[in-house]
């Protein structure tokens, strides 16, 4: 697998979840993504920026671009160091929330995109990746 | 606190007030030659006179370290205004700052003809003025960057305002279109303009539509069927409208359930069924044959 580029954004408000996105969509634009495959994305990215935010209290997104044999594929890595997850798959169910959404981010995003992975620890902090290939 | 360096730079200040200020300008016309369309001879000669005439004193009566000591009052709130206008005039941090540096050079020359022979005392003068100047000129700095975000501020609050219009499309029908994107500061206003809308015209249908809006999870799902709850608490049904397929797709996936609310593709669609709703309907005229 090769890194054609990456780049890490600070994640610590709103607007910033909005600029994520943003960097998120024109790195697929630029690398001529379908419009479904923009916006499941670019939702997916939202979820997980503002839990981030919102329960993680700020903490970073890292965009990069990937190329295996011959396909093009754009991952999403958010970190945060906030509470941590102590219970992944109860976290994972749809209209779980811990605050006052609708619970269906985390479920929802695994379900938008083609790779899903997270690592959390109670205290330390959380971190999703998502991927999506072309 | 008395410092016994404070009487030669008001005495300085005092004895050359005039060549000093026409240096002063001179300077500030070579450092502002790009700007002279914002700022007039006439404006600037007053600004500075004034700035001179309350400078002086405050030399003479104070310290010259501490800025903030009520004697720099007035200094600084003529810097403090200075800085302002400059900032919704359009100057930079630096050019507005210009205007306390310039006086630096000016200063400077008269101090060391003065000065000239003793040099210990010439070094110390030197150094005071400069750290004095500095901090006025930081000062500026600080007036305009504070200044250009009440700005900003004020644009962020008038384009909340703009951003949610409420329409009114037929007799009983109202229509929001949403552009752009949903955080929780507009989508308060959004419900807010919405329902006050209703109370206002007594419609029975409001349009929400979405059209403009890139993207849509579960935040601003939330927030839509907020808005639906609310609107039909007053007795109003709420149409959400501007469901593109790809937002559609994602919608499914993403496992929200818009429930009994009526959505729609376009706001077109929307139309049709409100005027449905309301006994209305649209024909075509024939041709008479």
């Amino acid at each position: 697998m090769i890194f054609t580029k990456s780049k890490t954004l600070a994640l610590r408000s709103e607007e910033e979840i909005v600029l994520v996105r943003q960097a998120t969509r024109s790195w697929m634009v630029e690398q001529r993504f379908t419009l479904v495959a923009q916006t499941k994305m670019m939702t997916a990215t939202s979820e997980l920026a503002r839990n981030a935010v919102v329960y993680g209290g700020g903490g970073s997104a890292r965009l990069e671009l990937l190329e295996e044999s011959g396909r093009v594929g754009i991952r999403v890595q958010i970190e945060d160091r906030g509470p941590g997850i102590a219970d992944l798959e109860q976290a994972m169910t749809d209209h779980f929330t811990s605050g006052q959404g609708l619970g269906l981010g985390l479920g929802g995003s695994k379900r938008l995109v083609d790779e899903f992975e997270i690592w959390s620890e109670p205290g330390k902090g959380t971190r999703v990746s998502i991927t999506w290939w072309k | 606190m008395s410092d016994p360096t404070s009487n030669h730079i008001a005495d300085i200040l005092a004895r050359y007030e005039q060549p000093i200020l026409e240096e002063w300008l001179r300077e500030q016309s070579a450092a502002l030659s790009a700007r002279r369309d914002l700022i007039s001879d006439a404006d600037l000669r007053r600004q500075s006179a004034e700035f001179l005439a309350l400078f002086t004193p405050a030399c003479r009566s104070g310290s010259l370290t501490d800025i903030t000591a009520p004697e720099w009052q007035q200094s600084c709130n003529f810097l403090g205004d200075v800085s302002r206008s400059r900032a919704t005039q359009g100057f930079s941090p630096s050019e507005t700052a210009t205007f306390v540096f310039s006086l630096k050079q000016p200063f400077f020359f008269h101090l060391r003809q003065e000065l000239g022979t003793d040099a210990a005392t010439l070094a110390e003068e030197m150094w005071s003025a400069t750290v004095l100047l500095d901090k006025l000129g930081l000062y500026t700095t600080e007036v305009h960057q504070k200044a250009r975000e009440q700005v900003i501020k004020r644009q962020q609050a008038e384009m909340l305002e703009l951003s949610t219009p409420v329409v009114k499309l037929w007799d009983g029908i109202i229509a929001m279109p949403l552009i752009g994107t949903l955080d929780s500061g507009r989508a308060n206003i959004m419900m807010e303009n919405l329902l006050q809308s209703i109370v206002d015209t007594g419609s029975g249908i409001a349009i929400v539509d979405i059209t403009g809006v890139p993207t849509v999870d579960t935040l601003v799902a939330q927030y839509l069927l907020k808005t639906v709850s609310a609107a039909r608490l007053m007795g109003a049904e709420c149409i959400i409208s501007g469901i593109r397929p790809q937002i559609a797709q994602t919608m499914v996936q993403l496992g929200v359930e818009f429930g009994t609310v009526v959505t729609k593709a376009s706001l077109a669609d929307a139309l049709a069924y409100a005027f449905r709703q309301i006994g209305c309907s649209v024909a075509r005229q024939t041709p008479r044959a």
